[in-house]
C-alpha cells in the first residue's frame, strides 16, 4: 500500500456537532432564525449524526481528501521566515497545497456528500473573498449539484477573477446590491434564498458561524487539520508544538487545527483577528478582541455592534476576515480562557506576506499571513525554545491584485 | 389603547376576520411614519406593527429592506420607535413592534418590554426568536403585560407548531408560504392548511401574513384566519408616491380595499 492510499481520516474524526447541547458553547451558539428553516436544520443535524459514524459515508469523504483535494497536507519548517521570531522554531501546516487553494475544500466536499444524503440537488453559499464560492462551485460541479452563490457587488468587483473562475465552474454569481454590498449581506441573501427554496436547496454554510447544527458540521470537516497536524509536527519535531497560530474571519482554519488540541494542555491556541488600520480608527475586523456579545446570522457570539445591536461594518484588507461575527465555538474558548485572540493590522500582515515570499518562496493567502505576523511576535515572547506550528489557511495567488497596489509591483 | 383580546373579540362580533397592517418606525420619516400608520388606523386597521429598523433583516424581501435602509439613514433609534408606537397607540389601535431579537437582546430584555409597555404597546412579534431562546424575553413581557407572538410556518411540524403555539400570547402569526416579506400575486396554498393545523393546537387567534397586497386576496384569507396581516403593499404604496400627501392617499386607500376585503369572506 503507496502512502496516498492511507485513509487520512478515521472513525471517530467526526466528533459530532454537538447535539447534546443543541449547539450550545457555554452561553454562545443555538439557533436565533425564522421558525420556517427548524426542520431544515433539524434534518441536517439528524442526517450528519447519522453518516459522522457511518464507514461507508467516513470512507467516501476520505476518498475525496485523498485523491481530489491532495491530502494529506505537508509540513513546511521555515527557518529563514523564523529569523525574526526570537529564534523560535516555525512549521506551517500547508493547508495552501489544497485543490482550490485553501482549507475550504475539505468542508465543502464533507457537505456536498451531506447535501446528497438529504436528497437535495441544489447548493447555496455565501462568498466574501471567493474562496469558499469557488470551492463549492467546485464540488457542485464534481458531485452534479446546481449550484448559486451570493456575494457582495462590492466584493465581486474586488475579486472578479474568482467571479469568472465559478462561473467557468457552472455557478450562478448572484451580486448582493443591498446593505454593506459585502460578506455578511451575501449571507443573509443566501438566507432568504433558503427559506424560500429549502426543499430542494441546501445552504451550504462555508464557515463555524451560524445557527446550529452548522458551528459543528463545519468544524468536524475542517478538523482534519488539526489531526494530521499533530501527528505530523510528532514525528517531526518528537513532541507537541508550544502555540499553534491561525487567523480568524469567522474561524473555520483556527477551529480545525484547534480543535484536535483542546485537551493537550501545555500547547497554548492563538488566534489572529484583522486589525485592519488599527482599533482606534474604527475600521478593523476586531470581532472577539473588541466586539460585544450578541446575536448574528442565527448565533450568539461576539460581533462589531452598536448599543442598539445594529452590526457595525467591519474592514480587512483581507476579504476573507472581513466579517462583523466569529463562530460561537471561538467566543466559548475566549472566554473559558482555553485560546487566545489578537489583532494584525494590515500593515502587519502584508509585512509577513512579503516576507514568507522572499525568504521561503511561498506565497500565503492575506488571510494567513495575519497568522505568521503573530507568529513572529509570538516566537519573540516565548524565545529560542519554542516551537509555533502556524496554519498556512491558503495560498496567494488570488490575493495580487491587492498586492500588486499595495507594494506597487 | 385596546388589547389583542379586544380587536379579535370585536372582529368575530362582525363575523370578519382583523386587519393587521405593518410599517417600519423612521419610514418614510420619523413623523411620516405615525402619519401613514394613524391613516392606516383610520381607514380600516384594526392592529398596527411597528417595525424596529435593523441593520441585517434576514427574513425580508427587497421592499422592506428598502424601507428599513431608508430608516436606519433616517438615523432611526429604539427611542424613536417607542415614540412611534406612542404616536400610533394614541390612535387607539392595539400596536405591536415587530423586530428581530438582537435589538432587544442589547437594550435589555426587561427595559424593551417596561419601555413598551409604558409607550402604549401591547406586545411584540419576534421572527427570529425561536422557543429554545425564547425564556428571557417571555419572562420579561410577562412581568410587563405585553404579549408575545411567534411565527409558525408551512415547513413546521405538528409538534414544533404545539411548541411555539404555547409559546404565544395574543395571536400566533401563521407565514402563509416558505419564504420572505413581500407581496405576490397569490397567496400560498399552504397558508389554510397552516391555519388548520394550529388551529389544533391553540385556542388563540391565527392571523396570517407573509404574501398579501390586495382586498381580493385579504377577503380570501379572511375566509379561514382570524386576521390578514400585511406589510410590503403599504410600504409599496409609500415608496411609490411623488409626496407624503399622495402617500397617505394611497396608503388610506389600500388600507380601505383590504378593509372592505376583511368583511367580504
Amino acid at each position: 500500500m503507496t502512502a496516498s492510499e492511507d485513509p487520512v481520516l478515521q472513525p471517530g474524526d467526526l466528533v459530532g456537532a454537538d447535539t447534546a447541547t443543541r449547539g450550545k458553547f457555554g452561553v454562545f451558539g443555538g439557533r436565533y432564525v425564522p421558525e420556517a428553516l427548524i426542520p431544515a436544520l433539524d434534518e441536517v443535524a439528524a442526517v450528519y449524526e447519522k453518516a459522522r459514524t457511518d464507514i461507508a459515508f467516513i470512507r467516501e469523504f476520505d476518498h475525496l481528501l485523498r485523491t481530489y483535494a491532495g491530502r494529506p497536507t505537508t509540513l513546511t519548517e521555515v527557518p529563514k521566515f523564523a529569523a525574526g521570531a526570537g529564534g523560535a522554531r516555525i512549521v506551517l501546516k500547508r493547508e495552501d497545497l489544497n485543490h482550490t487553494g485553501a482549507h475550504k475544500i475539505s468542508n465543502v466536499l464533507g457537505q456536498a456528500l451531506l447535501t446528497k444524503r438529504l436528497g437535495k440537488t441544489r447548493v447555496i453559499a455565501e462568498t466574501g473573498a471567493g474562496q469558499h464560492g469557488v470551492a463549492t462551485a467546485t464540488a457542485a460541479a464534481l458531485m452534479g449539484l446546481e449550484c448559486v452563490v451570493y456575494m457582495g457587488a462590492v466584493d465581486c468587483e474586488r475579486q472578479a477573477l474568482n467571479v469568472a473562475r465559478m462561473k467557468l465552474l457552472g455557478a450562478t454569481v448572484v451580486p448582493v446590491t443591498n446593505g454593506s454590498q459585502t460578506l455578511k449581506d451575501a449571507i443573509n441573501e443566501a438566507f432568504r434564498d433558503w427559506v424560500t427554496n429549502v426543499d430542494s436547496t441546501h445552504y451550504l454554510f462555508g464557515t463555524v458561524a451560524g445557527p446550529y447544527p452548522f458551528p459543528g458540521i463545519v468544524r468536524d470537516f475542517a478538523r482534519i487539520i488539526g489531526v494530521e497536524a499533530r501527528r505530523q509536527i510528532l514525528a517531526l519535531t518528537g513532541r507537541l508544538p508550544d502555540a499553534i497560530c491561525a487567523a480568524v474571519g469567522g474561524g473555520s482554519n483556527a477551529i480545525g487545527i484547534f480543535h484536535a488540541f483542546l485537551d493537550d494542555e501545555g500547547v497554548g491556541l492563538y488566534g489572529y483577528e484583522a486589525g485592519g488600520r488599527g482599533l482606534a480608527s474604527g475600521e478593523h475586523a476586531l470581532t472577539l478582541t473588541a466586539g460585544t456579545i450578541g446575536v448574528l446570522h442565527g448565533s450568539r457570539t461576539y460581533v462589531l455592534q452598536d448599543e442598539e445591536g445594529q452590526t457595525i461594518e467591519s474592514h480587512s484588507i483581507s476579504a476573507g476576515l472581513d466579517y462583523p461575527g466569529v463562530g460561537p465555538e471561538h467566543a466559548w474558548l475566549k472566554d473559558s480562557g482555553r485560546a487566545t485572540y489578537h489583532g494584525i493590522t494590515d500593515a502587519e500582515a502584508m509585512d509577513a506576506f512579503a516576507l514568507l515570499a522572499r525568504t521561503e518562496g511561498i506565497i500565503p493567502a492575506i488571510e494567513s499571513s495575519h497568522a505568521l505576523a503573530g507568529a513572529l511576535k509570538l516566537g519573540r515572547e516565548l524565545g529560542p525554545q519554542a516551537t509555533i506550528l502556524v496554519n498556512l489557511s491558503g495560498r496567494g495567488d488570488k490575493d495580487m491584485g491587492t498586492a500588486m497596489t499595495y507594494f506597487n509591483l | 389603547m385596546t388589547s389583542l383580546a379586544a380587536v379579535f373579540e370585536k372582529a368575530r362580533s362582525e363575523d370578519r376576520a382583523a386587519l393587521v397592517g405593518y410599517l417600519p418606525a423612521g419610514f418614510p420619516t420619523k413623523e411620516g411614519a405615525v402619519a401613514a400608520a394613524s391613516a392606516m388606523v383610520d381607514a380600516g386597521c384594526d392592529v398596527i406593527e411597528i417595525g424596529l429598523p435593523y441593520s441585517d433583516p434576514l427574513m425580508d424581501g427587497p421592499t422592506i429592506q428598502d424601507a428599513v435602509h431608508r430608516s436606519l439613514l433616517n438615523g432611526t433609534r429604539i427611542a424613536d420607535v417607542m415614540r412611534t408606537v406612542e404616536g400610533v397607540a394614541k390612535t387607539g389601535a392595539a400596536t405591536l413592534v415587530m423586530t428581530y431579537w438582537n435589538p432587544i437582546d442589547q437594550y435589555g430584555a426587561d427595559r424593551f418590554a417596561r419601555d413598551l409597555a409604558g409607550a402604549g404597546g401591547v406586545g411584540t412579534i419576534t421572527p427570529d426568536l425561536t422557543p429554545e431562546e425564547a425564556g428571557p424575553w417571555r419572562e420579561a413581557s410577562a412581568g410587563a403585560g405585553i404579549e408575545t407572538v411567534f411565527l409558525v410556518a408551512p415547513s413546521s411540524t405538528e409538534e414544533r407548531i404545539g411548541i411555539v403555539a404555547d409559546c404565544c400570547t395574543g395571536f400566533v402569526y401563521a407565514a402563509s408560504l416558505m419564504g420572505v416579506t413581500g407581496a405576490r400575486s397569490s397567496v400560498g396554498v399552504a397558508a389554510e392548511d397552516l391555519v388548520k393545523r394550529t388551529r389544533a393546537h391553540t385556542s388563540l387567534p391565527v392571523c396570517v401574513g407573509l404574501g398579501v397586497g390586495t382586498g381580493d386576496q385579504a377577503a380570501e384569507v379572511a375566509a379561514y384566519a382570524d386576521g390578514v396581516i400585511v406589510g410590503s403593499a403599504f410600504i409599496r404604496r409609500l415608496l411609490d408616491a411623488p409626496d407624503e400627501a399622495a402617500g397617505l392617499f394611497a396608503v388610506r386607500e389600500l388600507t380601505a380595499e383590504l378593509a372592505a376585503g376583511v368583511r367580504r369572506r
